[in-house]
């Protein structure tokens, strides 16, 4: 929910007046971003930096030198690092800051393991740096200084090739120099003893020392601090990432319009394709090509600007050890130039060569999505706002009624006393745990919403407590930053001070927030910051949080908020229970901490289009847990619409409705009983496919792998998946292709891989891959495809929510590859606690059908868990008319398995094989 | 059929004085028992295989139709039914079995999930006999009340048809009256209309200098207000918050209407302010009042017109136009003009008199053409409002001022007067055009009984009143006739 409107505020009256779209004057452009503009200014192939080579030094792992500046004389160290699993890392910061620059904390993991560099050629304008295995090595020139990482004699990627490495350095005011001159700095001592003397200043820019945007003036005590870097990828036409953009998959050329921008904003009724920024920001890029894929993680939390561009420009500047490198002039090339406005260049280049092993890469820096609750998984119905404890259990009831599975209801900021977060209405939501009680006797659970701006207010607790431990992001003067949000006046707690971070999630405790329970879980809303009343409607850049800008941290701010939502919500239960926190910011390493959605979308066509290219873009940089508001938030849906998009929600992986206050009621049994019926269909899918859903979330929590996945990252070799994004592939093994155009009468699916097959999961039917496929559609089609070659489990008993399931039998999907075999897992555990983790408590199990032989085996012989459930069916597909069907159990008894084969789909059906799913069987067909 | 059927059953049970249960498979009515006969090979009920009777709740679905699995989950389509003795007989979806929730009362439901249920049958029986039996007292009250109500209601009709026929003649000779008055009045009394005309004259320029003062006074309070940023100008954008503004009442109020409200002008000071303010004035609601403004429109859709009282009298009354109170109104007071001569006033007394029998009659035909029900028995309520207070706000309803009767598909003829409708009402800020849908249940009294708004600016009122309750069914109900032993 945005800012949008609340007749008491008169500043958002202006927002919400702005009407039907994104009113772009209230957001900068990079010409209105005074650093962007002077960035993006300079020209390529002027490069001032020159890297000192006598400055070399190079311990085990570790190769710094300096880099001077020819224009100013300022030196700058870099740093080189190999790192563990195919990554190298690059670090630049003046050698001497006048104070210490902003390095973005609690992002990666832990330190990188470093791997051995050694020097393997030197000559006067250049340095051969050995990578390690693989015959990689990494080219450093001197004059202008530029880095080659090159692979064999292939170039893999450049660095500063096109010259616009631009770093500027801390420094005075020119109106106080005087001063400074008469006792010169102590960088001015340092710095003197350069070779060619003295520094000479750049000419100050407009808006190096104070910048206006509408009525907003950012005071920028420290001047000029922005920083950039190009990055070329020779033989690459495809890049993808740098979320959070309503734009399409393949990122576009931005030449000629603004770069893809990164600053958390809460934009009001955001406008698809097109580069400006949304709620998130996550600075990697992907790159694919047939060749190799790999990633540039820029880690630097500041306002950002990412310009790509194909380019060849700057290829042939190698000098002479580079000879033997082999660059084709045609060959294509993208470029990518990454600018901040603050901080250090701090950029890790993960080398794939594959896409899952650019994704471990990355994973194995900022860590994995974090394993949600099973329920998490299930159907979330929200509204702007279920109105009191009454409404609740009239939906609810409503659910029951119409024999309509879900998991979750939420309640927006209307929940709460006057915006106060923590609180309850008292005449709306009296009795909140008798509410709660309600929905734990359905087996069902309630999400609450928490923001993290507080109403600023002497009669409340948490404000009162904030104040007194002066947890308050600061203004530029020193006092409490006040801004305006839903409450009226309201202060931002410091989520970046850890003190902050542990109070904030001690308040979770069930005797801290009254009226919660266990199965209360959180969502944290408007946590860009939102500041109705601030520049771009966010934080001012000159607030302090400590020592440091809100400029340095602005995109961190988010993360910090759900990840103390969390710590709390685990905390509560002792470290027992899995979290679930929805957060609408982001940044890099986000995916720890819970769930994201795609903020206010609109009740349109194109809206539903661009939720997939959206969450395939934020799983590829590890955020699985994506989904868009089903429905759209603004507006008001046609009944095709929403059926449409309960249809396609339902494959995705957060899989919530959602409604703005202003729209009529949408509960799904409200446009009429055929509609109610599709949608009861649509929901019921995905409560089948619940197993399925959970064992991806498990192996993307244990190896990063994302969830909903473009095509090409399974078929790395066939170009004509690079562009798709009107289709996806869950995991490796369904392929959906949703329909989202009013009215369709069909879809153009394109099945990849040839030589192998898919099944539609609806008709049992086969179709060849590597072909596109016209699938005609009626209301209740979607579009979903088995490849041949999987096995996918299911519990088809659908009940009112998935707690109510989890003891229920599976049924295993078989779907036949060209060669007759089929694999596929299960996996199985309490589905909301951290045993799986603490205490190997889980079921783990590789199925595998080959040579007639369907086999269950332990994939984790260390781990333990009994379940309840069993295996009640085996649907198997592509087969023959078998004459008998064996169960061999782990015991060695045998017992003949009936079946029915219908033969004009060739579907084999075992019946009630019976075994524990916990258990090693095997199935023999002859 | 199935009731027949039920009640047979329910006599042989208690004819053998204890309760027996029936031995049946699982979720199984006695009604389909026929059909499952152990020990012999099961048909589908919908005929379309057969299996042998041990695979009748296997739990395993085998049956496209759910039927061998009536007693378990296997089946995605399935039901079971609960006896619930003591209580209702019911169905579930087959999902509902062994869920872990408690649904049936006699908690056959949960047979296997671990889920602790207690059987609440008795309970819950006797609990819905005991509303079963006030609804049977209320309904028997109520209507006794309906059937006076419907009486009255034909009384008054038939009084107001015979008030409208004498109205007419009444008229006729009063308008004769006043011309003959008239005639002489303004023969002898030339020079006393002009004095008349002169005192109008000063007062009204009295009148005038007053209200450009306030207006002015008004006009400036206004600008502070308008003028967010205080920076000493009004902007369009500043304006365009005023959605009650807009010219063409089309619910937006766009920048370019602004515009047109500010004569061209971007923003505009203090002393050009004037002309807008002309603009905008009579439209204008001060940002203080406009919680208040937004409440008093939704009063206004609610209360409509035509608020005369239950008993008409013949004496010429001057009924004042009903109007919604608003604070303005007390400054008209001290406005009011110095009276009349008495001779002027006689015959504009006279005049008026006139009209209103012109509009009463109007009044009372209108009412006639009113939809009060198959009997009338809605009559009463015409011209009668019903207010509910709660924490924030006094509902009103005052039922055929605008309402339509609720025209929902899915309910016979007969039950139309169960819903009213009132649509069309004044816009929402951001929203729809304000609605209200009102439930009508039987009660001794006509009461509003809840409101809430489900949805931005569509209410709900439920509404009790006699007129639609039924009567009651001849034979008392049988304290034991929804059980199934």
């Amino acid at each position: 929910m945005a800012a949008s409107c609340d007749s008491l505020l008169p500043l958002v009256l202006l927002l919400c007046l702005s009407a039907q779209a994104v009113d772009r004057s209230n957001f900068k452009t990079c010409d209105q971003s005074a650093f962007c503009k002077r960035q993006r200014e300079l020209k390529p192939g002027q490069s001032p930096y020159r890297a000192l080579l006598d400055t070399l030094e190079l311990s085990n792992s570790r190769l710094s030198l300096q880099l001077i500046n020819d224009n100013n004389k300022v030196r700058l160290l870099l740093e080189l690092y190999r790192l563990q699993g195919n990554m190298t890392r690059v670090k630049i910061n003046e050698l001497k800051p006048l104070k210490p620059r902003y390095e973005v904390p609690d992002v990666l993991l832990s330190d990188p393991i470093t791997e051995a560099l050694s020097v393997v050629a030197q000559d006067e304008n250049s340095l051969v740096v050995s990578l390690g295995g693989k015959d990689q090595r990494l080219i450093l020139s001197a004059q202008p200084f530029r880095l080659d990482i090159v692979e064999g004699s292939q170039v893999v990627m450049s660095l500063n090739s096109r010259g616009l490495l631009a770093f500027e350095h801390l420094r005075t005011r020119k109106d106080t120099k005087s001063e400074s001159e008469q006792a010169p700095g102590q960088e001015n001592v340092e710095q003197q003893t350069d070779e060619d003397g003295q520094i000479k200043e750049d000419d100050d820019k407009p808006g190096m020392w104070e910048e206006t945007f509408k009525s907003h003036t950012d005071s920028k005590p420290n001047g000029p601090t922005s920083i950039s870097l190009d990055f070329s990828l020779p033989g690459v036409e495809h890049v993808y990432g740098i979320p959070e953009h309503a734009d399409t998959l393949k990122l576009k050329n931005t030449d000629g319009s603004d770069p893809y921008r990164l600053y958390n904003l809460d934009v009001f009724q955001y406008e698809l394709h097109n580069p400006m920024a949304l709620y998130g920001a996550v600075p990697v890029l992907i790159s694919h090509s047939t060749d190799r894929t790999m990633g540039i993680f820029w880690l630097n939390a500041a306002e950002t600007w990412v310009d790509i561009s194909s380019n060849t420009a700057g290829k042939t500047m190698f000098g002479k050890i580079l000879d033997f490198v082999q660059v084709s002039s045609e060959a294509p090339q993208t470029d990518v130039r990454w600018m901040s406005e603050s901080g250090i260049i701090d950029v890790f280049i993960m080398l794939g060569p594959k896409p899952a092993d650019v994704f471990t890469q990355y994973a194995s820096l900022t860590g994995t999505q974090s394993f949600p609750p099973l329920s998490a998984l299930a159907y979330h119905q929200c509204r702007w706002n279920y109105n009191d404890q009454e409404d609740v259990k009239t939906v609810d009831q409503g659910f029951d009624e119409h024999d309509i599975p879900y998991d979750f209801i939420w309640l927006d900021i209307e929940h709460a006393d006057g915006k106060r977060y923590f609180t309850w209405d008292p005449s709306k939501f009296p009795q909140p745990k008798e509410m709660l009680q309600g929905l734990m006797d359905k087996r069902r659970k309630l999400v609450a919403i928490v923001d993290p701006h507080i109403k600023v207010d002497s009669g409340y607790k948490i404000h009162n407590e904030i104040r007194s431990k002066n947890f308050y992001v600061k203004n530029k003067d020193g006092g409490d930053y006040e801004g305006w949000c839903w409450p009226g006046n309201a202060g931002y707690p410091d989520f970046t001070n850890p003190e902050m971070r542990t109070w904030w999630a001690s308040q979770f405790a069930y005797d801290q927030y009254e009226g919660s329970m266990e199965n209360q879980y959180i969502w944290n809303d408007m946590n860009e910051p939102s500041v109705f009343n601030g520049p771009e409607v966010t934080m001012h850049k000159d607030a302090l949080h400590g020592v440091w800008e809100h400029r340095d941290v602005h995109n961190l701010y988010g993360l910090y908020v759900q990840k103390a939502t969390a710590d709390g919500l685990i905390q509560r239960s002792e470290g027992v229970q899995r979290p679930f926190v929805l957060t609408r910011a982001f940044f890099a390493g986000s995916q720890r901490y819970g769930a994201v959605w795609t903020g206010d979308n609109a009740a349109e066509w194109g809206h539903l289009k661009i939720s997939i290219p959206m969450c395939l873009s934020l799983g590829l940089v590890g955020i699985s847990f994506c989904g868009a508001d089903v429905g759209g938030f603004f507006k008001h849906p046609s009944a095709e619409l929403l059926v449409r998009w309960y249809q396609a929600g339902a494959y995705q992986p957060f899989f919530r409705a959602h409604a703005h206050i202003d729209t009529p009621r949408r509960e799904p049994w409200l446009f009429g009983p055929e509609n109610t019926a599709l949608i009861r269909e649509a929901i019921r899918q995905r409560y089948a496919l619940l197993p399925y859903w959970y064992q991806l979330f498990y192996n993307a929590h244990r190896t990063g792998q994302p969830v909903m996945r473009p095509l090409w990252v399974e078929y790395p070799d066939d170009f004509a998946t690079f562009s798709i994004e009107d289709e996806y592939l869950i995991g490796k093994d369904l392929l959906v292709h949703p329909v989202t155009d009013e009215g369709a009468t069909g879809v153009t699916a394109y099945l990849p891989g040839k030589g192998e097959v898919w099944y539609d999961v609806h008709t049992f039917q086969k179709h060849d891959g590597d072909q596109s496929l016209y699938i005609p559609v009626t209301m209740s089609s979607i579009p979903v495809f088995q490849r041949g070659g999987s096995i996918i489990c299911r519990k088809d008993r659908v009940r009112r929510s998935s707690s109510c399931m989890e003891n229920d039998p599976y049924t295993l999907y078989v779907a036949l590859g060209s060669q007759g075999s089929a694999e596929g897992e299960l996996y199985i555990d309490d589905f909301h606690t951290f045993s799986f983790e603490e205490a190997k408590q889980f079921v783990h199990r590789r199925l595998s059908f080959s040579a007639n032989t369907l086999s269950s085996r332990n994939l984790a012989p260390d781990s333990q868990f009994s379940t309840a459930s069993w295996i009640e069916k085996i649907v198997i597909f592509g087969g023959s008319q078998p004459s008998s069907a064996t169960l061999k159990s782990a015991d060695g008894t045998e017992s003949a398995l009936e079946f029915e084969f219908d033969s004009t789909l060739a579907v084999l059906t075992l019946r009630k094989p019976g075994v524990n799913a916990a258990a090693d069987w095997t199935i023999v067909l002859r | 059929m199935t009731c027949l059927h039920l009640l047979l059953t329910l006599v042989f049970a208690v004819s053998l004085g204890t309760p027996v249960e029936i031995q049946r498979p699982r979720g199984v009515p006695l009604t389909k028992k026929q059909f499952y006969e152990e020990g012999k090979p099961f048909t589908c009920l919908d005929g379309s295989r057969t299996i042998p009777f041990d695979r009748v709740n296997d739990d395993y679905c085998d049956c496209k139709d759910g039927s061998d699995e009536p007693g378990t989950a296997a089946c995605p389509n399935g039901s079971f039914h609960c006896t619930n003795a003591g209580y209702r007989p019911m169905f579930i979806p087959s999902s509902r079995i062994n869920d872990g929730i408690c649904d049936c009362c006699d908690t056959t439901d949960e047979y296997n999930s671990g889920a602790k249920c207690e059987n609440t049958c008795k309970e819950l029986g006797r609990k819905e006999r005991e509303v079963l039996q006030k609804m049977a007292e209320i309904t028997k009250e109520g209507f006794l009340l309906k059937q006076q109500l419907i009486e009255e209601a034909k009384k008054g009709r038939e009084e107001k048809q015979g008030k409208v026929t004498d109205m007419q003649e009444n008229k006729k000779q009063l308008e004769e009256k006043v011309e003959a008055l008239r005639t002489v009045k303004e023969a002898a009394e030339q020079p006393e209309k002009e004095a008349k005309e002169r005192h109008l004259k000063a007062w009204e320029e009295q009148k005038a200098a007053i209200r450009l003062e306030k207006d002015k006074a008004k006009m400036a309070e206004a600008f502070l207000e308008l003028d967010d940023n205080s920076d000493g100008f009004v902007s369009v954008s500043e304006l365009q918050s005023h959605a009650e503004l807009d010219p063409d009442a089309d619910g937006t109020l766009t920048e370019t209407e602004v515009q047109g409200l500010m004569g061209g002008a971007a923003q505009v000071d203090t002393s050009t302010f004037e002309s807008v303010w002309t603009n905008i004035k009579d439209k204008y609601h001060s940002e203080v009042s406009r919680k208040e403004a937004d409440m008093s429109r939704l009063m206004t859709f609610e209360v409509v017109l035509g608020n005369f009282g239950s008993t008409l009298s013949w004496l010429c009354v001057v009924q004042a136009p009903p109007t919604v109170k608003t604070p303005e109104k007390s400054h008209e007071d001290e406005e009011a003009m110095p009276p009349y001569d008495p001779d002027t006033q006689a015959l504009i007394e006279g005049w008026l008199c006139c009209q209103s029998y012109s509009s009463i009659r109007l009044n009372i035909e209108k009412e006639l053409s009113f939809d009060f029900g198959p009997d009338a028995e809605f009559t009463y309520m015409y011209s009668q409002c019903y207010e509910l207070s709660t924490s924030e706000y006094i509902y009103r309803l005052c039922p055929f001022n605008r309402a339509l009767w609720g025209r929902e598909k899915n309910r016979p003829e007969n039950n139309k007067y169960l819903v009213m409708k009132y649509e069309h009402g004044t816009g929402c800020w951001q929203g729809p055009n304000r609605s209200t849908t009102v439930k009508l249940t039987c009660g001794k009294e006509t009461v509003v009984t809840s409101t809430s708004e489900p949805s931005r600016c569509e209410y709900l009122m439920e509404f009790t009143t006699p007129a639609v309750c039924q009567e009651p069914a001849n034979t008392e109900p049988s304290p034991h006739g929804h059980e199934e032993l």
